[in-house]
């Protein structure tokens, strides 16, 4: 290239640029708002598909807990109840067990050991969630039947949680399934927001005389915990909208009760129970409705962690 | 560049080839049914080998989905383990025509640890235990069929996902139990006294094998290939019947003398000492008029052809063939697809 031509090249380079960068923004701009209209859509869907039963139910949808296909009577309680009773129970056994995990390959594990049960928690993460049903259908559900429960039930048999025939499957052991599918989540996203707490951080705090669990605990938890919170409410979406495992050790039984032994049923799994045999529009509809609650229900959570991610941040650094 | 342009010429010689013999080939699609799945595979592809230009397609997604996709136009046929409801029937803009095309039984399983020989139900013993009302396997009704039943909780184990299992299970005791007609009817989703529920077939058998005292049911043909015991069950004449091939054919030869010319009928509790009690028809949904002059041409030809030489290949599937005054019926009939 001439040296002559260099001032008028380098301009034309930059309106390349420039348009470069307008092309760029068109383009992704249109993506962003494909998110915003797919969103969109499926509400519209949603709603046109469910106003069936949720016209002639009305808000008694949301709280009968008669579901009987037969008689065109569907009440979504007992199916919202186990939703959150089972993803309740997931992440009272996964927060303290994958964050506590997290700290321990984050801060107190030697690199190697630290690298390879990082390897295999996210190999755990991607294992599909039938493999966990099948799993759980042949070693969790007897252990449970056999082990857990039974003893659960000769120390805390007072409280009505632990009281009632016991048969294995039921909201306990689907908790527990959901706590194992959840915590490879946890731990692995957790970790990450721990090791991106800056090392000056840690060498402050020891300098200052902490001990390793002073700095850890104090300092470096607080730091790391917008990571932390995401991690848990990412472990929680996948608890609400788990469909296979849950549905073969839950019992699949559309009723409420106090035992966490006795079967339920969780909304992810009586849609693709009884979706492609559903007996009548109105069935169908009530089934559609159902998948608007379980929407509905993540939107709210996922509304909650924002909000909470923002109060935490506000009152912190 | 050589290589490329080969390439690509290649592709263009390999797509007009599809092409030239999708034009040449007739394309139907149906949906329905899974019980029948196995045989109706086995059955579309060896119709094709001997009438290579047809291709028959088939989604086993229920008995429902496949009524649905029939009158949304989606499929040229459907397949239901259930007869249509006359109220299914006035939802559809052709009015389609139920050609039985085999049999199958339903069969009670169970997991009694300790005892041997097989269980005999009575259909009393039946409704009351999928009602709730016998809770224990030694209860009075039981033990007068089978003495020496433990003192154990019955645990109760039913798909959780709508089946044509559940309609055919369902129908049986509501026709012998008063009381579960009235409460739970007959449907492929019930609304169930007791139990816990599992989806498949193969979760309901996962369930009872992991579970002491349990009892379910399934289709006989996933009981014997997948080599479960099963108990006996009393029929209309009073007798204990094991279901196979030949008890479940013997109900339908029961039926046959009743046999409504439009084939929606019940063969559960049917008559006759021999016959199964828990048995059904299952039934191919095919539009009465179909516009396409060749694709009616093709189900006409494949429906003679299923009820000559598909039948023989039931048997070794499992499924109960049609019984011949059954297939003379059924053959004549034929003509009314205009």
């Amino acid at each position: 290239m001439a040296s002559s031509a260099k001032s008028t090249s380098f301009t034309a380079v930059r309106k390349s640029v420039q348009m470069g960068d307008e092309a760029a923004r068109l383009v992704t701009l249109v993506f962003a708002g494909g998110i915003l209209l797919i969103t969109l859509l499926v509400v519209a869907v949603l709603w046109d598909h469910s106003s069936l039963a949720l016209y002639k139910f009305g808000f008694h949808f949301f709280t009968s807990q008669n579901w009987d296909p037969n008689s065109d009577e569907f009440g979504a309680l007992p199916f919202v109840y186990g939703t959150l009773m089972t993803s309740f129970l997931a992440l009272l056994i996964a927060v303290p067990l994958g964050v506590g995990a997290a700290i321990f390959l984050a801060e107190l594990a030697p690199p190697k050991i630290s690298s390879i049960l990082t390897f295999l928690v996210e190999l755990l993460a991607a294992v599909p969630s039938v493999i966990y049903g099948l799993l759980a259908i042949f070693t969790l559900v007897p252990f449970m039947r056999d082990t857990v429960e039974p003893a659960l039930q000769s120390t805390l048999g007072f409280l009505p949680f632990f009281q009632g025939q016991i048969f294995g499957v039921g909201y306990l052991t689907a908790g527990v399934i959901l706590a194992i599918m959840t915590f490879p989540f946890i731990i692995s996203i957790s970790r990450e927001a721990l090791l991106a707490v800056p090392r000056e951080q840690r060498e402050a705090a020891l300098a200052l005389g902490a001990t390793q669990w002073e700095s850890t605990f104090d300092i470096v938890l607080p730091n790391a915990r917008l990571g932390i919170i995401g991690s848990i409410f990412l472990g929680l979406a996948r608890a609400l909208g788990e469909t296979m495992a849950v549905t073969m050790v839950i019992g699949n039984d559309p009723s409420i009760k106090a035992s966490l032994f006795a079967p339920g049923y969780t909304i992810a799994a009586v849609i693709a129970n009884e979706f492609a045999e559903a007996s009548g529009n109105l069935h169908l509809s009530a089934l559609v409705a159902l998948s608007f609650v379980l929407f509905l229900l993540t939107m709210v959570i996922n509304g909650a962690a924002r909000l909470m991610i923002m109060a935490t941040s506000r009152k912190g650094a | 560049m050589m290589k490329l342009i080969s390439l690509r010429f290649a592709s263009m010689c390999f797509a007009a080839m599809v092409t030239a013999t999708l034009a040449l080939s007739q394309n139907i699609t149906g949906a329905g049914a899974t019980f029948p799945y196995p045989i109706y595979s086995q059955w579309f592809s060896e119709f094709k080998k001997t009438h290579g230009s047809v291709q028959i397609n088939y989604q086993s997604l229920g008995s429902g989905a496949g009524i649905r996709q029939l009158e949304a136009g989606t499929v040229d046929f459907g397949a239901s383990d259930k007869p249509m409801t006359d109220e299914e029937i006035g939802k559809q803009k052709v009015k389609p025509l139920h050609f039985p095309t085999v049999m199958g039984g339903v069969v009670p399983i169970y997991n009694l640890p300790g005892s041997s020989g097989d269980v005999k139900f009575s259909a009393q013993a039946l409704a009351g235990i999928f009602l709730g009302t016998i809770s224990k396997w030694n209860d009075p009704i039981l033990l007068k069929d089978n003495p020496g039943l433990p003192d154990k909780n019955i645990v109760v184990v039913h798909r959780s996902d709508g089946s044509g299992t559940t309609f055919v299970f369902s129908d049986f005791l509501a026709k012998v139990s008063p009381e579960w007609k009235s409460k739970c009817g007959a449907s492929a989703s019930i609304k169930w006294p007791v139990g816990l529920g599992a989806k498949g077939s193969e979760g309901v058998t996962g369930l009872v094998k992991q579970t002491p005292f349990s009892v379910s049911y399934v289709e006989l043909i996933f009981a014997t290939q997948n080599k479960i015991g099963y108990g006996s069950v009393k029929n209309a004449a009073g007798n204990f019947i094991k279901a196979d091939i030949n008890s479940v054919s013997a109900a339908a030869s029961g039926a046959a003398k009743n046999m409504p010319t439009d084939y929606r009928v019940s063969i559960a509790n049917a008559a006759g000492k021999d016959s199964y009690p828990i048995s059904t028809f299952t039934w191919l949904l095919i539009p009465s008029t179909i516009a396409d002059g060749n694709k009616k041409k093709a189900l006409i030809e494949f429906l003679h052809w299923m009820l000559k030489d598909g039948q023989k290949m039931a048997g070794a599937l499992g499924y109960a063939p049609l019984p011949p005054s059954v297939v003379a019926m059924v053959d004549k009939s034929i003509a009314q697809v205009q």
